[in-house]
């Protein structure tokens, strides 16, 4: 049966997504995940002085980068999905704008848009550092899904648009009935490495004064001066987290796909 | 009886390609007609121009009293009058077959929920897969997909089915159990214009067979007729090739 090839997103961080044969015991993962795991945990208990500090300064840091990260995937998630829409649509002008913000955004670093956003807005009105933070993520971002989602649309035979219409459903109906439950499953993976991404680049916005988890680590190190260590855990807390969450996108599309095939 | 699909003078172009170039022909109430010729020839532009998947260049198509082609036609409304079977299924991986079939008659139609699962039962048992009704179209067989598809279309109860070469991406062992499904129509009222090379299907179902070539109507007659002793040289060498 040639028919309905499920087609598949190219992965632009493939290396978090662990592969199917990674069930092994001793499997990449798991050694990475577990030992950042053990070590977080064996050296404050071992050396106590300083790494027991350190422990104990992070977690406010943690919880601000989950703050600014899952707020700004929300966001970007809508924008994306918006200008994936866009990107597809056949009228010219909304066309033409999701391009333009695509290709204006995916051509500034993540760095130097943050900074602008920061300051530009800061000249129109003076947002809390964690909104600008925010602000500046989710519309980076947004271009970045919304090409996935645009993709992921595209990679929808196009016989199911033609069915949907055939049976007399309107466009519209069979976006939302046909192609977008579909695109979901095909874009779903990607999505995750795009919030792991984001987690990750969240590490940016200690730069303006968001006490992410970074910049609890540097607030730290330079009261005490243990560079090394510091930024040793703080390394290891972000590879736990990110770990965690690559196997979790990774156990979602396998049960995502269970019902097909 | 009355004509129930008519094109008159159809043509379409992609862009230099022309692939109808003026085609005529009708398919009354109740009848099968078959559509062959040589790939390329304009066989699925024609179907997919009946329910306006694609636009006429010039030209009209009537169904019964609406004319498809008139730029304020209710296109939605013509759709839901002319089924479509494709070659290539388009069954909604993501949805059971029972949910195939449901929810156009619920989301065009307005059908409640238990009125058009009931309807979907009846259908998926007329098609032989009633027990199939929970299960997705990627644990069905080539041709189980197709007799849902079928099913689906039916399900909006349309006056005409256009069937769309229905059995060429199917494994020979397949090909009965769908073109069964399609006689037990046929014998069963529905007006069918069917894009087929299946010579067993068009001499017990098709009340006329239309060749075409180069997007025009080469011939047009009775099966036993076109196919034995065609009048045309080209239809001829056509049915050499693919006998
Ligand atoms: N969307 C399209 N864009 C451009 N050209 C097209 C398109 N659809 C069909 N054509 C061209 O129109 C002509 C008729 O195509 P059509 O698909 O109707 O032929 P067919 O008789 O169904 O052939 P087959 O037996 O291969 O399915 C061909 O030359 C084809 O290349
Ligand atoms: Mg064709």
């Amino acid at each position: 049966m040639a028919t309905l090839k499920k087609s598949r997103i190219e992965i632009s961080d493939g290396a978090l997504i662990p592969e199917k044969d990674d069930s092994a015991v001793f499997s990449a993962w798991r050694i990475s995940f577990f030992g950042a795991l053990a070590l977080i945990i064996a050296l404050p208990l071992f050396s106590p002085e300083p790494y027991r500090r350190i422990l104990l300064f992070l977690p406010d840091g943690i919880l601000r980068t989950f703050e600014v990260t899952v707020l700004s995937i929300i966001f970007a998630l809508f924008l994306g999905l918006f200008t994936g829409l866009g990107r597809i649509s056949r009228i010219k002008v909304i066309n033409r704008i999701a391009t333009i913000y695509v290709e204006v955004i995916r051509g500034i670093p993540l760095l130097v848009q943050i900074f602008y956003i920061y300051y530009a807005l800061g000249r129109i009105i003076k947002l809390p550092d964690i909104t600008s933070a925010v602000i500046a993520m989710a519309v980076c971002y947004g271009a970045y899904l919304g090409e996935i989602f645009r993709a992921g649309i595209q990679s929808i035979p196009k016989g199911q648009m033609e069915a949907a219409l055939a049976l007399g459903m309107s466009r519209s109906q069979a976006l939302r009935k046909i192609i977008l439950p579909q695109t979901i499953k095909v874009v779903l993976p990607p999505v995750g490495n795009e919030f792991i991404a984001l987690l990750k680049d969240s590490s940016l916005v200690s730069i303006l004064a968001v006490s992410d988890l970074l910049r609890r680590g540097r607030e730290f190190a330079s009261k005490t001066f243990y560079y090394f260590e510091t930024f040793t855990m703080v390394a290891l807390v972000y590879l736990v987290i990110t770990l965690f969450f690559s196997r979790l996108v990774a156990l979602m599309e396998k049960r995502l796909h269970q019902n097909e095939r | 009886m009355n004509d129930r699909v008519r094109v008159i003078d159809a043509k379409k172009f992609f862009g230099k390609v022309v692939a109808l170039n003026g085609v005529t022909l009708s398919v009354k109430e109740a009848e099968v007609v078959l559509v062959i010729g040589p790939s390329g020839s304009g066989k699925s532009t024609l179907l997919r121009c009946i329910n306006r998947l694609e636009r006429l260049n010039s030209g009209e198509i009537w169904i019964d009293n609406d004319e498809v082609t008139k730029p304020k036609a209710d296109i939605r409304k013509i759709r839901e009058e002319v089924g479509m079977v494709f070659q290539s299924f388009n069954l909604f991986p993501h949805l059971t077959a029972l949910q195939n079939i449901t929810l156009a008659p619920k989301i065009v139609k307005k059908i409640p929920e238990k009125e058009a699962t009931d309807k979907a039962r009846m259908l998926l048992e007329r098609v032989g897969l009633i027990d199939k009704a929970d299960v997705y179209p990627g644990q069905l067989s080539g041709g189980q997909q197709q007799r849902v598809a079928i099913a689906r279309a039916l399900a909006m109860e349309p006056k005409v089915m256009l069937f769309d070469e229905p059995t060429s991406a199917l494994d020979p062992e397949m090909i009965k159990e769908v073109l069964d499904v399609m006689l037990d129509l046929a014998k069963d009222g529905m007006t069918m214009l069917v894009v087929s090379h299946e010579m067993g299907f068009a001499r017990a179902a098709a009340n006329k067979v239309v060749f075409m070539d180069n997007g025009e109507v080469v011939e047009t007659g009775p099966p036993e007729k076109l196919f034995t002793h065609p009048d045309m040289e080209r239809t001829k060498r056509f049915l050499d090739h693919i006998l």
